[in-house]
């Protein structure tokens, strides 16, 4: 991973200010080619620059940013040549039809005749739009949009595609479909870098994760990662007797915090089978009853939470 | 550069023009509206004013078949007016659309989205002045101008509606809604009022009169008029083309600016 020529994005020291506000303050990261990258951050945390930066639409203030092993301040038009981007906010033609729109792009990507009219076809079809192709695209509803957005930025086969937020908006089953493509993509070979506020489809679909904070990036790597770095796992057990709460609070001792004002314990757990069998063999030991038992892993909700934001979540870093 | 980032500007620029085209015929309301501006000026000046108005540009006949001939430049001059408003519309959904953000992570010719609106919008201007002419020729517009007199108006025409439409392809890129980019054209619909365009302009007080003998309007009219009539057009056709010269560079120059902008 050491090797340039094997990162399809890679990124050092970027930094983009508007005015005062500094929007990104130093920012690395390196994503290797045929991966998925996903950037998570709350509202304004700087997602959108960040691909607008990398997708050369703007410039940033310092740093270092390659894409597809060109430099995106000084060899914008072979970035542009390998990336495609689906932004944040819909960017088709509403005055013409959808597969208008796809023929422009196939012209605008420089396809012969046949391969654009073979390009559009498979196009309309894959995104579930042939029955509306022929209609204006100021009449699509907001999901019919996004997939024609999508497949817009698909015509040209880019190597490298941005999507900023592209499930946004999308009902269950169209956001599903949207991550098979993504995933068929990357089969494929195509390197993708996504921004997303639904953490379960970053949970999904990336290979690693970065969250992005007060301009730096506060946490990088797996799910499975980022999950361990928060102490978010843990048993809650539920008693009916104040006696048998009473007891278990003795037992366990330092491990375990009452849950508010029901007779209810939190106790740090893993998850894993050994753990779960060591706390339950102590409760046993002391013939402690124990209503319900249930198991709580943490979720990139817990980490993105414990990652982001203040002063609320601190406790769930303390904990 | 690589091969992989050439660019083809001519190939671009007919996507773009295609695309301009497409979009003013699916959304004809707006290329409607842009017709009938000119043309209710054009009957109401005629019919309205025309018998008062006629006796005061002189010539032989006077009256309301004068009259015609005298403000047709004027309609022209609007009419390129009402068109150059609806590019500064066009540009300006592009902006709020998005698509022009698209088009700018696109390897295609940069040039080629700006030069897609202003050749279509070229193409439009000549279809209205076209239906306009038509309309003035069946309530009594007589141009006396030779061939070679149509052709030098063709020319004067393309060179002002080229200016124009360069200048709001800037403007329609500076305003922040399609409403606002609708209204900023609208001083180029009065220029026309302030000059030579309806009445001589030694029929204007002091400082009003001194504006319109200079602004660009008055010496652009003046020649089309000259042209149409088969007069001689004196220096008028310099300084015009001079302005039309000077406008389009500006409006080249900023539209660019603002395109390539990288904030
Ligand atoms: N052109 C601009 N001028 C001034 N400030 C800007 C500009 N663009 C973005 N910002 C500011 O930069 C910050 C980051 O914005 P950005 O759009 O990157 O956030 P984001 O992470 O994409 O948020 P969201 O999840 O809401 O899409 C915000 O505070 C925003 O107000
Ligand atoms: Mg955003």
């Amino acid at each position: 991973m050491n090797n340039a020529a094997q990162l399809a994005i890679s990124v050092s020291g970027l930094r983009k200010s508007f005015g005062d506000k500094t929007v990104l303050d130093g920012i690395d990261l390196n994503v290797p080619q045929g991966t998925i990258f996903s950037l998570l951050g709350a509202n304004g945390a700087g997602k959108t620059t960040t691909v607008k930066i990398l997708s050369t639409l703007i410039a940033a203030n310092g740093g270092r940013a390659e894409v597809a092993g060109h430099d995106v301040a000084s060899d914008p038009d072979s970035v542009r040549a390998a990336i495609g981007v689906t932004g944040q906010f819909s960017a088709v033609d509403n005055l013409l039809t959808g597969e208008e729109n796809l023929r422009m792009m196939a012209d605008l990507n420089h396809l012969s005749k046949k391969d654009r009219k073979r390009r559009t076809a498979d196009l309309l079809e894959r995104f579930d739009l042939t029955e509306a192709a022929r209609k204006p695209a100021s009449t699509y509803s907001g999901g019919m949009r996004r997939r024609l957005d999508l497949a817009m930025t698909l015509v040209g086969n880019p190597r490298v595609i941005f999507l900023d937020e592209p499930t946004t908006g999308l009902d269950p089953r169209s956001r599903r479909g949207v991550w098979q493509i993504v995933r068929e993509l990357v089969a494929d070979g195509v390197t993708i870098f996504l921004t997303t506020q639904y953490l379960e489809e970053a949970d999904e679909l990336a290979d690693r994760i970065a969250v992005l904070e007060d301009g730096r990036l506060v946490a990088e790597g797996t799910a499975e990662q980022l999950k361990r770095r928060i102490p978010g796992g843990h048993v809650l057990l539920q008693f009916s007797e104040p006696s048998g709460f009473q007891t278990a609070q003795r037992v366990l001792g330092q491990d375990a915090h009452s849950d508010g004002d029901a007779l209810a314990l939190r106790v740090p757990n893993d998850g894993s089978l050994h753990s779960l069998k060591a706390l339950l063999d102590r409760l046993d030991h002391e013939s402690i009853d124990v209503d319900t038992l249930s198991v709580h892993t943490p979720d990139l909700d817990d980490v993105f939470l414990a990652l982001t934001g203040d002063s609320d979540n601190e406790k769930v870093i303390d904990r | 550069m690589n091969a992989a980032a050439t660019t083809h500007p001519l190939r671009d620029s007919t996507t773009m023009v295609r695309r301009n085209l497409k979009r003013m015929v699916r959304y004809p309301s707006m290329t409607v509206q842009l017709i009938a501006m000119p043309i209710l000026l054009l009957l109401l000046f005629v019919y309205v004013f025309g018998g008062t108005l006629g006796a005061g540009v002189g010539g032989p006949s006077g009256g309301r078949a004068e009259y015609i001939n005298y403000m047709v430049p004027a309609i022209l001059l609007i009419t390129i007016a009402t068109t150059v408003q609806g590019t500064a519309v066009s540009v300006a959904m592009d902006m709020t659309d998005g698509i022009i953000a698209r088009f700018r992570t696109m390897n295609i010719a940069r040039v080629s989205v700006l030069t897609g609106h202003v050749i279509g919008s070229l193409i439009q201007a000549f279809l209205s002045m076209a239906v306009v002419i038509g309309v003035a020729l069946l309530i009594g517009f007589e141009p006396r101008a030779s061939f070679g007199g149509w052709l030098a108006l063709v020319g004067v025409l393309a060179a002002v509606a080229f200016a124009l439409v360069w200048l709001t392809v800037a403007i329609g890129q500076t305003s922040q809604s399609v409403e606002a980019a609708s209204s900023l054209p609208m001083p180029l619909m009065f220029l026309p009022f302030l000059g030579s365009g309806f009445v001589p302009t030694d029929s204007m007080p002091g400082g009003l009169r001194w504006f319109a003998e200079y602004q660009p309007f008055t010496p652009i009219m003046e020649s089309i008029r000259a042209l149409l009539m088969d007069n001689p057009v004196g220096d008028d056709l310099w300084i015009a083309l001079t302005w039309c010269a000077g406008i389009a560079l500006l409006g080249y120059v900023w539209a660019k600016k603002l395109y390539n902008r990288k904030t």
